[in-house]
């Protein structure tokens, strides 16, 4: 299990949720991606998509602008 | 034993995409959605930059849909391979620059290319929630071979809406599918669609009004068209297509325009951009923030601020004080009075 980063800050909603998806498809199972994003946006669709494709949200944390998505890759 | 077959379904996220993967479902059909981001879907992103838009849809419709219908969904970024068929369609573009035929023809070509590269998943066939009659350009009875045909489908393309109305397809024929058990739409009306939503029991699904993309918006489109005409290239980046999103786009030269931010929202997106463009903001007035796209030559400065202070709430006031930045220069002051409105040609709205 690692850790891992993905910064999609600036991006508009899907980007963030695709570049998260693309970078889960190179992560194993259990293994843990922080996505730090500026819209607002991703908070709702981050969460859906990793319902939908069976990932799950560690949590989410916000200072200024900006918006940390954990994200734990399911199986 | 019966074999279970699979199909990847393209989302859009309005309703037809939905039922049509129901209907599959209730066949015992096993689907996985697929969705095509090409910069112009009126999903997302705009959300994030108006105010107003706040409180609105803050979902993605494709993902509320695969969620509903309890299926994985795949966002694939095409925005590269997209300028081709926006900048080159060869069954040319819908009412505005919507080239509706060639993107169904594109998507679908996708849909059979992500089959071909994911044969692990046994994909099978492929279906849309396209309706004959219901769009004007790419859904009639004559373009649906059309997409068959050119997209490479061929009769692996199941349309469970207007089967029916079809000839028979390899997964009917082949009987995984049951063609009795799908249906005969056809035409503009929505009432079998929402009738049978109304059976699934889907509420609040999204009914965008035009299509599931800005190119059918009649301003988007023109601004589109000015922003190709001003430049003498119809080359295009992510940034231009976010930014015709954004802002009011006045152009007082050919040379350059103005995008003046209409709230607050509007003004943080544009600050994203002061290291790379000339910004305008009004400082001895409330005002929004303006960004300068093309070439504007330092004696346009006064004409731009004055444009610009019209928009403030200075606008009736004798002098604003107006701050130009230009990346990698000293910030420059100037003491403009705002143009009138009539000042402000009619002609420069974009
Ligand atoms: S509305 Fe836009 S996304 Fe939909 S088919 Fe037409 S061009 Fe393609």
């Amino acid at each position: 299990m690692s850790q891992h980063e993905l910064d999609a800050r600036r991006m508009l909603c899907p980007m963030p949720v695709i570049k998260t998806q693309n970078k889960v498809k190179e992560l194993v199972v259990g293994d843990i991606l922080n996505v730090i994003c500026t819209d607002p946006g991703a908070l709702s669709d981050i969460p859906a998509w990793a319902r939908i494709n069976g990932h799950t949200i560690l949590g989410h944390q916000s200072n200024d602008d900006e918006l940390t998505i954990t994200v734990q890759v399911g199986g | 034993m019966t074999t279970k077959h699979k199909a990847i379904a393209l989302i859009s996220g309005g309703l037809d995409s939905l039922l049509a993967v129901r209907v599959m479902q209730e066949q015992g059909i096993e689907v996985e959605g697929i969705n095509f981001y090409t910069g112009f879907c009126v999903e997302g992103h705009t959300h994030a930059i108006r105010n107003s838009d706040k409180d609105k849809q803050k979902r993605n419709n494709a993902l509320w849909a695969a969620e509903q219908l309890g299926i994985k969904l795949h966002i694939v970024d095409v925005i590269e391979e997209y300028k081709d068929v926006l900048l080159n369609p060869k069954h040319g573009y819908g009412a505005n620059m919507n080239p509706c035929l060639d993107c169904k023809i594109f998507m679908v070509g996708k849909a059979v290319q992500w089959i071909q590269e994911n044969r692990k998943d046994g994909f099978d066939f492929i279906i849309t929630g396209e309706v004959i009659g219901q769009r004007p350009m790419s859904q009639r009875k004559q373009t649906m071979p059309i997409v068959a045909k050119e997209s490479g489908a061929e009769d692996i393309l199941v349309r469970p809406l207007c089967a029916k109305n079809l000839p028979a397809t390899k997964p009917e024929l082949e009987g995984w599918i049951d063609r009795e058990k799908m249906y005969d739409f056809s035409g503009r009306t929505r009432k079998p669609q929402m009738a049978l939503a109304e059976k699934y029991g889907f509420k609040d699904y999204a009914s965008p009004a035009g299509g599931c993309c800005f190119l059918t918006d009649k301003n988007y489109s023109d601004k589109l068209v000015d922003l190709w005409d001003a430049r003498g290239t119809r080359e295009y980046e992510m940034d231009d297509i976010m930014l015709l999103k954004v802002g009011r786009h006045i152009r007082p030269k050919p040379e350059f325009k103005l995008i003046i931010a209409r709230d607050a929202g509007e003004s943080k997106y544009l600050e994203g951009y002061r290291k790379q463009f000339v910004t305008i903001q009004i400082v001895s007035h409330n005002g929004p923030l303006t960004m300068v796209d093309g070439d504007i030559k330092p004696e346009d400065f006064e004409l731009a601020a004055g444009v610009v202070a019209r928009y403030g709430q200075g606008r009736e006031a004798e002098q604003v004080e107006v701050h130009i930045s230009v990346p990698g220069q000293d910030v420059k002051i100037m003491n403009i009075k705002p143009l009138t409105v009539e000042q402000v040609n009619e002609e420069w709205h974009v």
